[in-house]
């Protein structure tokens, strides 16, 4: 083969490895949160609270990880159940939550996570009885907690038995399976983006548990963007 | 003297006139340094340790200025002088003179002696400043008065602080994944996710894990130590004026790293203890079910339930008493 | 002994041990389908891949904790274990060992072909395995060049994010890895490979088949890191510190096979080089007349052969943690998070300085061509390189000042660690001595040597700062040391890398790099280079620590500024492969023998350089480097009666 065919096969094998390797790294590394942000914002009047609706669950059951604990919010105009942790809301707002816990639990790696603090009246209300303060050694401990370490919120979810026997094994889960409806608000703060994270190590099978859903955003962590 | 000379008196002729240069230009801009930039270095005047971290970053600023200079104003000296558009004469050739003795010998010298009055300088600042603010593991090599009886005392649960005391101030650092949150043993060991210290206070840091290393570091502070698990790495500063800082994580931790960063606020002495027993009286319900204050802790390496390691015996959040070989019995 | 005997001996004594010989029974008999390439090698590799996935999950069913966390890293251990294996059998590199284990004699590799596929192959002519290198270094440079272009995007906004946290890690730690992986190999794969054994007068490596593996352990390793982002990636860093590495995921695997893989390549190519400089130069080629490239590789070799063993079983330990739960780094099951610290900065740094000597070495080889005169201080420059060396041993703990492993001990490192800049210093003194009333010639490989020695300055300076304990507390983990260490690797090797390619390509291709293009090129990586850098000393100082996603909003504007430098120093390399394009392959420019007028023995050979390189081993009679003095002998007596190259320049 002449020189210019030997140097412009070798050019092109070079090129297309090239094509290669970018194309993987654009398929692999997929921006940004999976579903977006699950817009609060829309039609909202100034000043009036905004009610968000969550549920967390043992086992997302299907997907790329079956196994894992995720949280899901509901579609606030479809109500739909979606598997996504990243909502758009207001600044400076009331914010009304709702839980529905799934989960089976234990004791906390670190109990100051047991204490509820950033809520309006530093309390959440669990199946309608208030808590300020819940021991993870004892009941059926904590599940996970809610946390957005940049407004200060943290709530313990308290857990369902882990012996029950209608503990849901497929998200969305239903009124059926045994659950803890947990309510609390908090006001937004100043226009940002505010990550929010799950304390419990609910990852299941990783050193420390905090490892798999845990490490992994639209599992057991997201975002809080406030708007102005 | 004049411009013309020959070979050998040339070679002199180069040298004087890039020293000359390289003086005039390294004192104009040592003292442009310490009197626009000096001032506002990194990481400031806060506490005691960040004063003198700063101090010692101009020190080697002012160092580090003559020898760029002075590289760089013989690199472009010689290119302008001996590059080859200057001398398009194909017959000019190099100098063929491989080595010389006194330049080679003063090299080495002279980069001897730097080297070894930095290392010198950097001793210096850390023994005798003590401890530059840096992580010094369960044993401070160079402790201030009073924070070993401070430490110990916090231990058995009997430090005590009060304004215009001057005891050393034990606070705990734990590092989660991923927040750091803060315990004050000498408010009935209560913790918050906030961190506050008083004014003109030497401040013990306690810095440890309960998973993957972290690393504390209190920019304006000029405090950094790693937090490593069942490792109470200790860090001491002493506080100046009232003001506010910043801590971050600076060592790579998982995920949420980027975003475990708190505000901090150094007070005044009297709100500084309104604030401690405030937050003493709010958290007492939760501090009653926190383990005893300790230098490290256990957790429950299984996590919720049931985990990596099928170790059942390990108690959640057990507390493990380890001050190493200072510790009083 | 006269040379003349020495002479005689070494030429037989090379000739006899000559690799192509061919012994007893050839594979060429067989048809051309069965024949090992790098298509056989990807199918053994798929093959392993697959029956070492089936074998772990076999090995691993019924464990709750890979159940409960839905991936299974033995399974993903094994398969890369395999598939490397079969990457290897499947090129050829086993047949050898494999037929002498068993007594079978002739059972080798095929003879070399000479066509363009003999690159495609398990080649043992140091010159094939030198090009192949190219082309692997370059792809490595790109896959990490693209990640890092990923990484200053994201850091375009501290709060509006273009990749999810999670997935911005794992940018940052692929990005760290490959690059940290290709720069062990930067200069001493492609140019050492090709170069050392013809500056050395010798007709080939020491151990030609050991080198073709480390070649091929090289791309494996390439394959294996990259396999990470499928896994879900690793959210480490390239430091890759337990017990974080325990926790990640499958992705993690492929790091520490991955390092283990490239680590055992770098083994091997290090007692290569060393054994190949010690024994094999040409007759009359002394201590003192030795170029310092070579000095350069053998004081890398050092550091390869005595320093990756290390993170070779650091990185295996790793592996048993994370699969079959040994605790080497989980301090509470009686392992230590400070034992993978240890264990990797005692290796990494001996590799920062692997990744700095090579680049000393080439902007050594290159001055006094440029400048027409001796080396200056020849001596203290090859004693700088082997101080480097040693002292390189005994710093590790710096990067360990803030975690209070050992207090007492800071003021030590401290100490080794700003005495190793007085070795590193003797490099400017040979830089500087050199270009002093020389004849400076600015073509582009001078231009990226002088480039070298300005940004190696501001990283040499900088690492002072680090040095310090004091300053380290508001440094350490910051911006500041990316930057340090960018201005080293990147602005160091990396230039000198590019100034050895300018250089040494029209001996390797017989083409000129176009010149014009090359300026450009240099001019704008030179300059972005500097401009994406150096802010990142100011970003440091400011509390940005290393590896977030997110940052102080007051440090947008720096970061911006960072991250369209950095854009357009991307850039400046699509200008260099279209130069790279352009001259050799759309308009080349045929390359005198001798473009640069060096003495060096690597240009008095024929261009194209023959199969065995020197039609007679050839004799060194004086110093290297005798530029400028009339009436210096020749650097070689190259035994032929026309010494220089002939003057048609073909490679078919």
């Amino acid at each position: 083969m002449s020189l210019t065919g030997r140097l412009s096969t070798a050019v092109g094998l070079f090129l297309v490895a090239v094509a290669l390797i970018a194309w993987s790294l654009m398929a692999f590394l997929r921006p940004g949160t999976d579903g977006g942000y699950t817009d609060y914002t829309a039609g909202h009047v100034a000043g009036a609270p905004v009610n968000v609706t969550m549920q967390s669950v043992g086992q997302i059951g299907s997907g790329a990880h079956p196994t894992w604990v995720s949280y899901l919010q509901k579609n606030p105009t479809t109500g739909q159940w979606i598997h996504d942790t990243s909502m758009t809301l207001p600044a400076d707002t009331v914010i009304h939550m709702t839980i529905v816990q799934y989960d089976s639990g234990g004791p906390l790696r670190n109990q100051v996570w047991g204490q509820v603090t950033g809520t309006i009246g530093n309390d959440a209300t669990v199946n309608g009885k208030t808590y300020r303060v819940y021991d993870s050694n004892t009941g059926n401990g904590i599940g996970h907690t809610f946390a957005v370490p940049g407004l200060d919120v943290s709530v313990p979810l308290i857990a369902v038995s882990g012996q029950a026997t209608n503990i849901c094994s497929a998200a969305p889960c239903g009124a059926s399976s045994a659950h803890n409806t947990i309510t609390f608000s908090f006001r937004t703060g100043a226009p940002g983006s505010y990550n929010w994270q799950c304390f419990v190590p609910c990852g299941l099978g990783y050193l420390y548990g905090n490892g798999g859903p845990m490490s992994t955003i639209n599992y057991m962590g997201g975002f809080l963007k406030v708007v102005a | 003297m004049t411009n013309q000379t020959t070979n050998s008196t040339g070679q002199v002729h180069h040298i004087r006139r890039m020293t000359v240069i390289w003086i005039i230009l390294s004192i104009v801009a040592d003292v442009l340094y310490s009197i626009f930039v000096a001032a506002h270095i990194p990481p400031g005047r806060l506490t005691e340790t960040a004063a003198k971290d700063q101090t010692d970053f101009n020190i080697l600023i002012e160092m580090a200025i003559p020898v760029l200079l002075g590289v760089w104003i013989y690199l472009s000296y010689s290119l302008y002088v001996w590059g080859d558009k200057r001398n398009p004469n194909e017959a000019f050739s190099g100098d063929a003179a491989r080595g010389n003795t006194k330049v080679q010998a003063s090299w080495i010298v002279i980069t001897t002696v730097t080297v070894l009055f930095l290392a010198g300088f950097g001793t210096w600042a850390l023994v005798v400043d003590h401890g530059s603010g840096g992580g010094q593991g369960p044993n401070p090599a160079f402790a201030p008065a009073g924070a070993l009886k401070a430490e110990t005392a916090a231990l058995l649960g009997r430090a005590t602080w009060s304004p215009g005391s001057t005891n050393v101030l034990p606070v705990q650092v734990i590092g989660q994944q991923w927040k750091f949150t803060y315990r004050y043993p000498t408010f009935g060991g209560f913790e918050s996710s906030q961190l506050m210290v008083p004014a003109n206070t030497t401040i013990a840091f306690n810095v440890t894990s309960l998973d993957v290393i972290h690393s504390f570091w209190a920019y304006q502070l000029g405090v950094k130590a790693d937090a490593n698990p069942q490792v109470n790495d200790v860090a001491f500063t002493t506080t100046k004026d009232p003001g506010t800082f910043i801590v971050r994580c600076s060592e790579l931790c998982g995920i949420w790293h980027g975003s475990m960063y708190n505000n901090g606020a150094v007070l005044s002495q009297t709100a500084f203890e309104n604030w401690a027993t405030t937050t003493e009286a709010a958290n007492a319900a939760n501090t009653a079910l926190l383990p005893a204050f300790a230098w490290t802790y256990v957790p429950d390496a299984n996590g919720a339930s049931g985990g990596y390691y099928p170790d059942g015996t390990l108690t959640p959040y057990s507390p493990s008493e380890v001050y190493g070989a200072k510790q009083p019995s | 002994m006269t040379i003349s005997e020495e002479r005689s001996t070494e030429v037989s004594g090379a000739s006899s041990g000559h690799p192509h010989e061919s012994r007893g029974l050839s594979w060429t008999q067989r048809p051309g389908i069965l024949s090992q390439n790098v298509i056989t090698a990807l199918v053994f590799a798929v093959i392993g891949y697959v029956i070492g996935h089936w074998f772990g999950n076999y090995l691993s069913s019924g464990y709750t904790y890979i159940a409960n966390s839905g991936q299974n890293s033995i399974s993903n251990t094994l398969a890369l274990a395999f598939g490397v294996l079969g990457w290897l059998g499947g090129i050829g590199a086993l047949n050898y060992p494999v037929a002498k284990l068993f007594g079978v004699d002739g059972l080798e590799e095929e003879s070399p072909v000479d066509n363009w596929t003999k690159y495609f192959r398990y080649s043992l002519d140091h010159k094939v395995v030198g090009l192949q290198y190219v082309v692997g270094v370059l792809l490595f440079m790109f896959t990490g060049g693209l990640l890092a272009m990923a990484v200053r995007a994201e850091l375009l906004n501290p709060t509006t994010h273009l990749f999810s946290p999670d997935t911005y890690i794992k940018i940052v730690s692929e990005h760290g890895t490959i690059m940290m992986m290709m720069a062990t190999s930067i200069i001493v794969g492609p140019l050492g490979n090709y170069f050392v054994p013809l500056m050395i007068g010798a007709r080939r490596m020491a151990f030609p088949r050991i080198e073709a593996l480390s070649f091929w352990i090289f791309t494996a390793g390439y394959m294996v890191i990259f396999s990470a982002l499928p896994y879900g990636g690793f959210p480490t860093g390239w430091t890759g510190y337990a017990p974080l590495q325990t926790q990640s995921g499958p992705g993690m695997v492929s790091y520490l096979l991955g390092f283990a893989v490239i680590g055992l390549g770098m083994i091997l190519a290090g007692f290569n080089q060393a054994v190949t400089i010690i024994n094999y130069r040409a007759p009359g080629m002394t201590w003192s007349r030795v170029p310092i490239f070579v000095w350069s590789i053998l004081a890398t070799a050092s550091l390869l052969t005595l320093a990756t063993p290390v993170l070779f079983a650091g990185g295996l330990f790793g592996l048993l943690d994370k699969t079959v739960q040994t605790t080497f780094y989980v301090t509470e099951h009686g392992g230590s998070s400070y034992l993978w610290q240890n264990l990797f900065w005692f290796f990494g740094h001996p590799e920062v300085y692997i990744m700095a000597l090579p680049g000393f070495g080439i902007a050594g080889e290159i001055l006094p061509v440029f400048t027409r005169r001796p080396l200056f201080a020849y001596k203290v420059a090859a004693a700088g390189m082997i101080g480097v060396a040693l002292l390189s041993f005994f710093v590790w703990q710096h990067h360990l000042f803030q975690s209070g492993i050992n207090p007492d001990m800071r003021p030590l490192f401290m100490l080794t660690t700003e005495l190793i800049s007085i070795p590193t210093g003797f490099i400017f003194l040979v830089g500087m001595g050199t270009l002093y009333r020389a004849k400076i010639r600015l073509e582009i490989p001078m231009l990226f040597v002088l480039a070298l020695f300005f940004n190696f300055l501001i990283g040499g300076v900088t690492g002072v700062f680090l040095s310090d304990v004091p300053v380290n507390v508001t440094v350490h983990g910051g911006f500041f040391v990316l930057s340090h260490f960018h201005y080293t690797i990147m602005g160091g090797l990396l230039f000198a890398f590019m100034a050895g390619l300018y250089y040494w390509l029209p001996k390797m291709t017989g083409k000129m790099m176009n010149k014009k293009i090359g300026k450009i090129h240099f001019w704008m990586m030179f300059v972005f280079f500097n401009l994406t850098f150096f802010p990142m000393f100011i970003i440091g100082l400011l509390g940005q620590p290393r590896r977030v996603f997110t940052y102080a909003s007051n440090l947008q504007g720096l970061n911006d500024f960072s991250s369209v430098s950095a854009f357009i120093l991307g850039l400046s390399f699509l200008v260099f492969f279209y130069n790279l394009v352009w001259s050799m392959w759309i308009k080349p420019e045929i390359a005198p023998p001798n473009p640069w007028e060096s003495l060096g023995l690597e240009w008095q050979t024929a261009s194209p350089v023959p199969a065995y390189n020197f039609e007679r081993i050839p004799v060194i009679m004086t110093d290297p480097y005798r530029y400028s003095e009339p009436g210096a002998p020749d650097y070689a007596d190259l035994g032929t009666s026309e010494p220089s190259a002939p003057s048609k320049h073909s490679l078919a």
